[in-house]
C-alpha cells in the first residue's frame, strides 16, 4: 500500500478553482462567459485614498451647523437650459430591456425625490421613466434602438455614448431571453433574437465628425439642452480633451468598475482602466484647455458611498454617476432572495447573470411575475434614502476638511495608502510628500 | 414660397424658421454652400427645396416634410428620419439614411459606403451605385439599388430587404440572395411607385436578405464573425 503523503495538496495560483471551472465551462458550452456588472477583480480604488481632516493648518466647519453646498449645474457651456441638480450624484444610463419597467420607474422616482437626474439606455425612452424622472438624460447610442426626435425633444439633456467602462470599444448586448414583444418593438428587431449592438455610431467616426453631430443635435433641440459625451475609461486624457474640443457641455468618464447589462467576462475584466486612474488625466485635459469647471466632468464606475463621492470631487470631478449601486439600493442581490439565487446556482452578492432575465429581485428582467416583485414606489424611496445618505456622508467629510461646498474639496485634502494609488490619483503617499511619477 | 438665403441668414435662423413654420409651407433655401445640419429636426409637413449642395446630416431626423436637394449631400443624409421624403439629385456621401425609421430617400446619383446602415424602416432608392458595407445591420425597410453594390453588402442584416439591379461585389456575413417572390416584386413596385420612379424593368432586380443564422449564438458559426 502506498504511503500517504505528509504534505498538503497544493493548488495552483495560475490554475485556481475559478479558472479551472471557467475552462471546463468553455469546453462544455463553446461560448465565452457573458455576465452583467462591472469588474470584480481587486483594483486600486477610492478606498486607497484617505482625507486629511483639518486641525491647526486648516480649520473645519461645524458638522450640523454650518452649511455645505451640494448643488451642481451641469451643461451651462452652450445650452440655455442646463441641469440644476440638488446633489452631485446622478443615475447612470441603464436601458429598459436590460431593466424592467418597474426598475426604471423606481430609479426615476428615487432620483426625482432628491433632485437629481436619471438616464435612458439602449432601446429608447419609456413613458415610465419620462413620467417619473423630473430630469432625464436621453442617450444617443450606436445602435439607435428606439431613437426618435420626439423623445429627443422631451429630454432634459442628451448623452452621446461613445463608450462604457465595462466594455471600452464594445457594443451592448441583450440576449434573446429578455427580448419580449415590447422590447422587440421598441428596438425594431424580431422577438427572441440576441441583440448585439454596434460599437461605433452609424453616422460618424472621430472627433471632427462628432463636432458636427453635436451641432446637428443642438440644431434639432434649439440649443436648449446640454450635450453630454460619455467615454469609457481607457485614454481619459485624450478622450476628454477631444470630447471637450468637439463641443460637449459635460463629459462623463466611466471606469472599468462600471457595470453593464451584459457582455463578455473577458471584456469586463481585461479592457479599460480603473476609475481611480481616470480622474486626474481627465481633469488635467480640461485644465489645460482652460475648460475645468466650464465643461463639467462626471465620474462613474464603482461609486458606492459618500467617501467615494467626496474623493472623486476632490480629484476634480463635478459630479459622479451610479448604476450598480443604485440597483443594489433597489434590492439587487439582496440576501432575502438567497434561496432563489441558490436555485440559479449562485448566491446573494454574486448574482451577475443579468442577461438571462431571471433576476429574483425583479430588476434585470422582463419576466412579468419577477418584475412585479419590485414595488417602484418603495424602490424609489430606498434609492432616495441611499442618495441622501451618500450626500450627507460626503458633506461630513467636506466639512471636516473645512469646505462649505463639495466642489471645494481638492487633491490637497487627500493622501494615498499605496504607491499605486498615489501615482494614479496624483496625491502623496500618506505621511510623505512623494507623488510617484512627478 | 419663402426664400431663405444663407448669404443673409445663419444656420440657426434657417433651421428655426423651418422648424417653426406653418404646415404646408414651401421654402427655397439658397446658397447652402455645403452647410452641415441643414433642415434638421423638421416636425411637420412642409416642402423644402435646397438649391445647391449640402454637408453632413441634411434633413436629419426628418418627420413628415418633403426635402429636395438640387445638388449633392454629405455624410448622414436623412439620418434617423421618421417619415417624409428626401430627394437628392446628385450623389450622397457615407451613411445615407443611417438608422432611418420611416419615409423614403431617393438618390439620383451614387451613394457612398454604408448606405442604409442600421436602417429601421426607411426606404432608400439609389439610381446609381452604392459603396461597401451598405445595409450593414439593416433591421427593417428596403434598399433599392439600380446600379452596382460594393463589397460586404448587407453584412449582419436583420429583416430589411435589398433589391439590386446591377452587380454585387460581395455579400457580407449572413446576407444571402433570396427568391424574388410575387410579394417582394409587389413591394419593390410599391416603393418605386411611391417615389415616382417609373423608368425601370422589375425583372432586372434580385433580392437579398438575412439567412438568419446569426440571430442566436451558435459556436459553429463563430468563423463567420
Amino acid at each position: 500500500m502506498k504511503k500517504k503523503s505528509i504534505t498538503e495538496p497544493r493548488t495552483s495560483h495560475t490554475f485556481d478553482a475559478y479558472t479551472n471551472s471557467e475552462i471546463r465551462r468553455a469546453a462544455e458550452t463553446g461560448i465565452y462567459d457573458i455576465r452583467g456588472g462591472g469588474s470584480k477583480r481587486s483594483l486600486p480604488n477610492f478606498d486607497d485614498l484617505l482625507f486629511l481632516g483639518a486641525s491647526i493648518s486648516r480649520y473645519p466647519l461645524e458638522g450640523y451647523r454650518e452649511s455645505c453646498n451640494t448643488k451642481v449645474i451641469l451643461g451651462d457651456r452652450f445650452s440655455s437650459n442646463p441641469l440644476n441638480l440638488e446633489i452631485p450624484i446622478t443615475i447612470a444610463g441603464m436601458s429598459f430591456g436590460a431593466l424592467s419597467a418597474q426598475a426604471k420607474e423606481a430609479l426615476g422616482r428615487g432620483a426625482s425625490l432628491v433632485g437629481t437626474s436619471t438616464t435612458t439606455g439602449d432601446g429608447g425612452m419609456t413613458k415610465e421613466e419620462r413620467g417619473h424622472s423630473k430630469q432625464l438624460v436621453y442617450q444617443l447610442l450606436p445602435s439607435r434602438y428606439g431613437m426618435n426626435p420626439d423623445d429627443l425633444r422631451k429630454a432634459d439633456a442628451i448623452e452621446i455614448v461613445v463608450g462604457q467602462g465595462a466594455k471600452p470599444g464594445g457594443g451592448g448586448m441583450l440576449l434573446g431571453q429578455k427580448i419580449n414583444d415590447r422590447v422587440a418593438e421598441m428596438r425594431t428587431l424580431p422577438k427572441g433574437i440576441d441583440q448585439r449592438s454596434p460599437c461605433r455610431h452609424p453616422d460618424w467616426t472621430g472627433p471632427d465628425d462628432m463636432e458636427i453631430k453635436i451641432l446637428e443635435l443642438r440644431e434639432i433641440t434649439g440649443w436648449k439642452v446640454p450635450i453630454f459625451v460619455k467615454v469609457a475609461g481607457s485614454r481619459p486624457y485624450y478622450d476628454v480633451a477631444l470630447a471637450a474640443k468637439s463641443g460637449a457641455d459635460v463629459v462623463v468618464v466611466d471606469g472599468m468598475q462600471g457595470g453593464t447589462a451584459a457582455t463578455q467576462e473577458v471584456f469586463i475584466e481585461n479592457v479599460g482602466i480603473p476609475t481611480l486612474a481616470c480622474v486626474r488625466p481627465a481633469v488635467r485635459a480640461l485644465q489645460e484647455l482652460d475648460l475645468h469647471r466650464k465643461v463639467q466632468l462626471i465620474i462613474s464606475g464603482g461609486i458606492r458611498n459618500g467617501a467615494d463621492v467626496a474623493k472623486a470631487l476632490a480629484l476634480g470631478a463635478d459630479a459622479v454617476s451610479i448604476g450598480s449601486a443604485a440597483l443594489i439600493a433597489l434590492g439587487d442581490n439582496d440576501p432575502r432572495y438567497q434561496k432563489d439565487y441558490e436555485k440559479l446556482g449562485t448566491t446573494a452578492g454574486s448574482f451577475d447573470d443579468w442577461h438571462e432575465g431571471l433576476d429574483p429581485a425583479g430588476i434585470t428582467t422582463q419576466n412579468k411575475k419577477l418584475a412585479e416583485r419590485l414595488n417602484p414606489k418603495l424602490g424609489g424611496r430606498r434609492l432616495a434614502n441611499y442618495l441622501n445618505v451618500m450626500t450627507m456622508e460626503a458633506q461630513t467629510i467636506a466639512r471636516a476638511c473645512g469646505k462649505n461646498d463639495l466642489r471645494n474639496l481638492e487633491p490637497e485634502d487627500l493622501c494615498a495608502l499605496t504607491v499605486e494609488s498615489a501615482a494614479m490619483a496624483g496625491v502623496p503617499l500618506a505621511g510623505t510628500n512623494w507623488i510617484p511619477g512627478t | 414660397m419663402h426664400i431663405l438665403d444663407f448669404n443673409k441668414l445663419s444656420l440657426r435662423d434657417i433651421n428655426k424658421t423651418l422648424q417653426e413654420s406653418d404646415k404646408n409651407s414651401f421654402f427655397s433655401v439658397r446658397n447652402p454652400k455645403g452647410s452641415h445640419a441643414l433642415a434638421v429636426g423638421i416636425n411637420k409637413k412642409i416642402t423644402v427645396k435646397i438649391v445647391g449642395s449640402v454637408g453632413y446630416y441634411c434633413a436629419g431626423m426628418n418627420k413628415f416634410s418633403d426635402i429636395k436637394v438640387e445638388g449633392s449631400a454629405g455624410p448622414g443624409l436623412g439620418e434617423n428620419m421618421m417619415s417624409g421624403n428626401i430627394y437628392v439629385t446628385g450623389d450622397v456621401s457615407q451613411y445615407a439614411g443611417a438608422s432611418g425609421h420611416g419615409g423614403s430617400i431617393l438618390v439620383g446619383g451614387n451613394a457612398s459606403s454604408r448606405c442604409g446602415i442600421s436602417m429601421k424602416g426607411v426606404d432608400i432608392i439609389v439610381k446609381g451605385n452604392v459603396g461597401h458595407m451598405s445595409a450593414f445591420m439593416a433591421q427593417k425597410g428596403n434598399l433599392v439599388i439600380f446600379g452596382d453594390a460594393g463589397h460586404a453588402l448587407g453584412d449582419s442584416i436583420y429583416e430589411a430587404n435589398i433589391y439590386v439591379a446591377g452587380e454585387v461585389a460581395s455579400l457580407g456575413a449572413d446576407c444571402i440572395e433570396k427568391k424574388m417572390t410575387k410579394k417582394h416584386l409587389s413591394n419593390l413596385e410599391n416603393i418605386l411607385s411611391n417615389a415616382n420612379v417609373s423608368d425601370y424593368n422589375p425583372d432586372t432586380f434580385r433580392r437579398f436578405g438575412s439567412a438568419r443564422s446569426l440571430y442566436n449564438f451558435n459556436v459553429d458559426n463563430a468563423k463567420i464573425y
